[in-house]
Formats: structure tokens, sequence, C-alpha cells
């Protein structure tokens, strides 16, 4: 059928193209994989200077004393539990890349060794070994966090869970899915499409990370708005503990009101008190009806002002509400060069609306009735709304397409902050102001290391990522930045880390979020469920 | 002939692109109940080279109009070719009948003649059906010239030609034409615009002529064709993995691969 071969205008453009310097995206679960081409050519998309030691960047980070070194014993260990095929090692031409740098190729780690088990079992035995041997594990699920959470700082063992990726069971009825926790989450997905049903959180790196990932994070994502936090849709979780036992709680109910709510700890642990296995989690039906429009806006109070129409207007079916600057679709274009933008002229801020539902004449009705009225009182500019799924997915695209585009010019600091509406933009301001201020901006300007600094997010969730995109990594930009982005953010009573998580990156500024209590009670907990600290180190706890 | 391009750009609703179609339980058609349709790709196109046409001959194009043969949920796909720059549209409410190639040709032939158009430009084929036949048979019904797969369309103002390039296999043809003339849009043509929000809204005003079949009393809507049995292809087996060359030799001579 020709169906297959019909390729319009954008299909799959940005992915799929393989251009020098291709961010190429591998769906067999190996994660984003950065293909080994000459160095001039991956000088062309990511950083410029390829990644240095994590542990040259940051001198005053030191590998501790207390964890062991890998020796032959431990190898023979893992090799009588381990097949093959579940063991990579380090060799001379072989540095196990893929592992030891994030996609952000920011931070690089030196671990030599990567175990990827095929089961629950395994996990508990190399945990276990490893609490005894005091080997330090660094648990990595699709490798796309973007905090240098799951990448090793030193010679951390990775513990892939790339191999750990069946569906285990789904309940039609209730809309339950248990699944391991190495399952790709475009995979899930579509799996649940099959039955009508959708995954509860999306994101772009759909196509690379697990579903065990975005739980041990609670990564956000772009359905949030719809169907809330993983906080309240995953029902159970199967963690192995440090000491290789086996919490878990997967026969889940929806309701279940009897004492300590255990999983919640592991929900956005960020890995350092237990490795995620398995996954239960309450899908709700996948909407019959989806519609995206794209609009031009002149202010971002004007923002604000569609915000609130749309949730009074389009209410239940209200699924993403997208916010994007002027110079953040600049990079996109760009970036996905021969692609013309979805609307002629330009404007200061873009919104994406996606509205979800069962019933189509339903849904087309109300969001036309919204968009004519946005329009009719000027706060919506221009706008397209599209008429098929192509354009629907081009439309997305150009959304999700900007935290590749802020790195192509040689790198991205990302920062990834919980703000009051009201002040959601003042950062990116802000930023721009000290950046410009300090002689660092330059969009044209070669010599100048930063090209732009952009702010995109979900406003849906009050929640902002500004992406200073720059030529390459400095420590003079990170100095510009940080603490300034974080204290800006303290100020003003947000987070530091909407979404994200802290990671490696932000480990120094847990206290601009979480007062000393908090942090005392979090240290506790490391403590005691992993008392020689061996999941994890030199993150956020 | 005074010198006016009267456009007709005839669209189909068909299950989205995007959407993989599934055979119904039945095993006689495709599934259609809860499925997205759109407008077929290519019509997209056809339209979208309807109004570069006009945007780049202002005063020869005297009006486009889009058509649809189809269900009464046809409106959805005319009003985006409105809202994409058509100027009129006509729809022709056949239920839920599938119409063969021939019958299309034969109701447009009689909207062609209605419309008094000088040119047709429609889609190569439909992506549900894939037949590739409506507008080489309307071209011959009307005594047109046609080109068909165009890629690129030129038109000429004072001699009133058209110079298409084909896509053919292994390169590309260009034939020049005198209008009348039927050209039908292969995938390289153009890329289809965005349907602007001002541009919706007008689309809502634009007329929309609504007849049915019963209106072309003389043109036979039956079916020449009898689908005895609809079936998915077989599904790949999975792949295997060799852990030498010798296994792999030895593997593929056992299925005689080699």
């Amino acid at each position: 059928m020709l169906r297959n071969t019909v390729k319009r205008h954008l299909k799959n453009f940005s992915r799929a193209k393989t251009g020098p310097g291709a961010v190429f995206w591998s769906k067999n679960g190996s994660g984003l994989r950065i293909k080994p081409m000459s160095m001039a050519q991956v000088a062309t998309y990511s950083t410029k200077i390829p990644p240095r030691l994590t542990a040259e960047s940051y001198p005053s980070v030191q590998r501790l004393t207390q964890f062991k070194k890998l020796s032959p014993e431990d190898m023979t260990f893992f090799q009588s539990i381990l097949s093959g095929s579940e063991i990579l090692q380090a060799t001379a031409d072989e540095d196990l890349a893929l592992f030891n740098e994030d996609w952000m190729r920011k931070y690089k780690g030196q671990s030599k060794l990567v175990l990827r088990p095929k089961s629950v079992e395994q996990v508990s035995q190399i945990l276990k070994y490893c609490n005894d041997q005091k080997l330090a594990v660094v648990p990595q699920g699709g490798n796309t966090g973007l905090v240098g959470g799951s990448v090793p700082v030193f010679d951390e063992i990775v513990l892939s869970l790339t191999q750990l990726n069946k569906i285990r069971d789904f309940d039609p009825v209730s809309g339950i899915l248990k699944c391991d926790a190495g399952v790709i989450l475009e995979n899930a997905d579509s799996y649940l499409a099959e039955h009508g049903y959708i995954f509860p959180m999306d994101l772009g790196a759909k196509g690379s990370c697990h579903v065990g990932g975005i739980v041990a994070t609670n990564a956000g994502g772009l359905r949030l708005l719809r169907y809330g936090s993983l906080h309240g849709t995953v029902l159970g979780l199967e963690v192995v503990l440090p000491n290789g036992k086996v919490l878990n709680s997967m026969n889940a109910l929806r309701k279940d009101n009897t004492g300590y709510d255990l999983k919640q700890m592991f929900i956005g642990s960020e890995g350092t008190i237990g490795v995620v296995t398995g996954v239960s989690i309450l899908t709700p039906p996948r909407p019959k009806a989806v519609n995206v429009s794209f609009l031009g806006v002149g202010s971002y109070e004007g923002v604000q002002k569609v915000f609130v129409q749309a949730k009074q207007e389009l209410s239940e079916i209200l699924s993403a509400f997208e916010f994007m600057d002027l110079k953040s679709q600049k990079l996109a274009k760009q970036h996905l060069k021969d692609v013309a933008h979805p609307l002629e002229d330009e404007y200061p801020f873009y919104v994406l609306i996606e509205t979800s539902g069962s019933n189509k004449e339903h849904d087309d009705a109300k969001l036309e009735a919204f968009l004519e009225k946005a329009m009719d009182d000027g706060t919506v500019l221009d706008g397209v709304v599209a008429q098929d799924e192509t354009e629907l997915r081009n439309l997305w695209e150009w959304r999700e397409s900007i935290p590749e585009s802020s790195q192509a010019g040689g790198g991205v600091y990302k920062y990834d902050v919980s703000l009051p509406l009201k002040d959601l933009y003042s950062l990116v301001e802000a930023a721009n102001e000290r950046l410009a201020e300090k002689g660092l901006l330059g969009d044209s300007d070669a010599t100048k290391p930063v090209i732009s600094a952009v702010g995109y997010g979900h406003v849906g969730d009050g929640n902002l990522h500004l992406n200073v995109a720059v030529r390459e990594y400095s420590k003079e930009v990170e100095k510009a930045l940080e603490p300034f982005v974080y204290e800006f953010v303290s100020s003003k009573n947000g987070s530091i880390s909407a979404e994200h998580g802290l990671g490696f990156q932000k480990k120094n500024y847990i206290g601009y979020s979480k007062n000393e209590q908090e942090v005392a009670m979090i240290k506790q907990l490391k403590n005691l469920y992993d008392p020689n600290a061996i999941l994890n180190p030199y993150k956020y706890v | 002939m005074s010198k006016a391009l009267r456009i007709l750009v005839p669209v189909k609703r068909v299950i989205d692109y995007a959407i993989k179609p599934r055979i119904n339980k039945a095993g006689t058609g495709v599934e259609k109940t809860g499925v997205k349709f759109s407008m077929n790709p290519f019509d997209d196109i056809a339209v979208e080279e309807a109004v570069r046409i006009r945007e780049s001959h202002k005063k020869l194009v005297e009006n486009i109009h889009a058509v649809s043969i189809g269900p009464a949920k046809a409106q959805d796909i005319l009003r985006t070719a409105l809202a994409k720059g058509a100027d009129t549209c006509t729809l022709i409410d056949a239920k839920e009948a599938e119409l063969e190639p021939l019958a299309v040709a034969k109701l447009l032939k009689q909207v062609v003649t209605k419309q008094n158009a000088n040119l047709v430009i429609l889609g190569k084929q439909s992506i549900d059906d894939d037949c590739n036949n409506t507008g080489q048979m309307l071209a011959g019904m009307l005594n047109w010239p046609q080109a068909t797969n165009a890629a690129k369309v030129e038109v000429d103002e004072s001699s009133m030609t058209a110079k298409v390039t084909r896509e053919i296999d292994g390169g590309e043809e260009t034939v020049s034409a005198p209008l009348p003339l039927v050209i039908t849009t292969d995938l390289r043509l153009n890329q289809p615009r965005y349907a602007t929000l001002p541009n919706l809204m007008k689309a809502k005003k634009k007329p929309m002529e609504k007849l049915t079949l019963a209106d072309f009393a003389d043109v036979s809507t039956e079916p020449r064709l009898e689908v005895l049995k609809l079936e998915e292809p077989p599904t790949r087996s999975a792949g295997e993995k060799v852990a030498t060359v010798d296994e792999l030799i030895e593997k593929l001579k056992a299925v005689k691969a080699i």
C-alpha cells in the first residue's frame, strides 16, 4: 500500500534527518545514541570540546575512599550470575561512552563496567553483592536525564535496566498496566494504544526513556496538566533495596489506605535509595479526538490571558498548554532549516494548545468557539489549527524540538523551574539581562560564548524551561547563571527543579527549595536504607 | 476564449495518513468507526497548487472550486480546502457508498461542465484504494490532455498552456499542453500550508453547494467490482541472532537463501 511511502513535508523531520551531526534516536533500548563520527562532524552538533571527565571539570568532587575498586574477584562473581550479553566491560577501544556520558554531553564518568540484568532476581543479587563489597552503583534507564543524575561520576558500576523490558500484565477493564522498569515509554504507549488506553505521561524523550526512569525521577512532561503527576498515577512499585531485599507493592489497588505509602518515597528519589524494577500504573482511556492549535501572542500577559480563557472555554478537554518565546522558535527554525514555520509572521510568544476528548464534533466546536473569541478580542494575533494527524505532529514538533535546537549550537545550560505564573517569564528576561551585562551574549557574534537564552514550558503547570544555548560549556557562563538562577527562583518562592530533578547539576542547591528539616529527613532515610551509600553517590544526597 | 482560469480541485476524505488502517471483523473492508479521517494528502497538495497558481497569476484565476464526493462528513475536508484557499465548494453526498474511479470520473465530468472549469488539479491517487485512475479517466471522458504525477507546474499566461514536470521511473519528464487540462499531483509538487485561524473563520462564510447522487441520475454509481475478502499481510516473524559467520551461512543454506 502506498500509504507507507507517502512522505509529507515534515514527517519525522527532525529525528529522522541524518545530516552530518544528526542526533540518532534509537528505539531498541540503548537510549539516545550519538553516532561516533569524525570529530569535526561531532563538533557541529554538540559541545565543541568532547565532554571532559566530570572529575576534571569539578575537581572539588573527590572519589570517596570508602568505596572499593573493582577487582577480578568481583568480575568472577558477576560472571557467575550474569551471561556474556549482560556484562559490558571497558576495553582499549570501547570506553562505554554510551553509559558514561549524559546526552547533553556535559558530564562524563569513568565506569569500566556495565551490568544489564534481565531479571529482578539478578538485580537483587547484584545490589546485595555491591552492598557487601562496598562497590558504588549508578542505576541507569534510558539515560535521557538532564541533570547528570544517571551517569557515573567516577568508577561506579552502571546498572542498566535496558534488558529488563517486558510488559507484565494489562487489565483492559481497570486500565492498570504492570511492566518492567526498562520498558521504553513509547513502546508502553504503543502497547496501550492497541487496547484503547494511553500512558498518562508523555515527553520529548519518549523514544528512549524508560518507564522505570521516569518514575525514579518523577518526570513531569507534556500531559501533567491533564493526567496529574506520577505520584497519583503510579499505583505500585517493585523496588530492589541496596541490601538486595525486594519491596513489592505491584498488586496495588486504586484505594489502599493502610499506613505509610512507601512507594512514594521512590518516586523522584533518583535512584538514591532503591532501584525501581517494576511499575504498576493506572492508565486512562486514549482520547478519540485530539486537536492541536499553534498561536501567536503579543506578550507574556497575553499568554496568561489565553491560558485563563482556554481553561474556561475548553475546560475538561484541554490537555496541554505550552508556551514558547520567539527566541526559542528562532533556534528551532535554524535547526529545522527547510521546514516552514506554522506562522508566517514573527510574534513575541507562541502558544500550543492541545485538546483531547471523546467526541470530535464536540471538541471542534469548543475549540473553534474559544479560538474565535480569543482572536476577536485581540489576545491571539494569529494561529493555525492542524487539519490532519501529520500537521498535528508537525505542530508538536515545533515545541518538542526546542531542547534539541538549543543544544545544536554547541551546548546548553538547562534550568527547569517552577514559578508563580505571573513571574514565570521574568526569569528569562533577568537571565538575558545578566548575560548581556556580563558581555557573554551574542546571537551572531561567534566570539561570545552564549548564543541565546530562551524560555518555554508548561504554563499549565507553572513550569518554565530556561535554556541557555552556548557555543561551548564554560565556567564563566556557569558562574553567571549559578547560583543567580536559583537565587532568583528562591526569591519568588519557586522550585529550582520542577521536573528534571537534582542529580549532579543541582546537588548543591537543594537548600533553595527544601528547608533544613526536609533535607535532614531525606538524609536520615538515605542512611537508613542505604547505610553504605552505594547507590548513585556524589549526587544530591 | 477569454483568459481566465477556473480551477476545479476534487478532494477525497480518507482515513488519516498517520493512522494504521485495520481490517474489520467481517473481513469485508477497513474498520471505519472511531478512526480519524482527513483529506487525502495528494489532494491537499492539489489544493495548495491551485492556491499557488493564483498567487503567482493574480488576475488570471477567476475561481478555485473544491468538490468532494463522499459521506456528509466530507464537509470537514471541504472546509479545510476553503480555509487553505479555495473559494467555493460542492459536496456530493454519496452516503456510505464506496464509489469506484469510473463513477467518480463521470460525476466529476458533470461538475467540470457545470463549473465551466478549464483546469482540474487532483491527487494522483487516494491513499485508501490507491487506484490512480480517476484523473486519467476524467481526462479521457472530457477529451482533454492530461499531465499525471506532477512534480512542478508552470502556467504560461500568454499562450494559456501549462508546462508540467512529471515524475517517471528513473527521472523526470517535462510535458506541455494547452488548457483545458487535467493535472494529477505527486508528492514533490509542494508543501501544503496550514489553515490559519482567520482563514478558518472566513471559510465558514464561504458557500458550500450540497448535492446528492440523486442529482446525477444519469450516472450509474453501481460498483462493477466485488470485494471478496480483505486480509492483513502476514506478520513478519522475529529475527534470529547468530554468533558467527559460519552459523549465518549454515542458516541461510538451510532456508535455501543461498
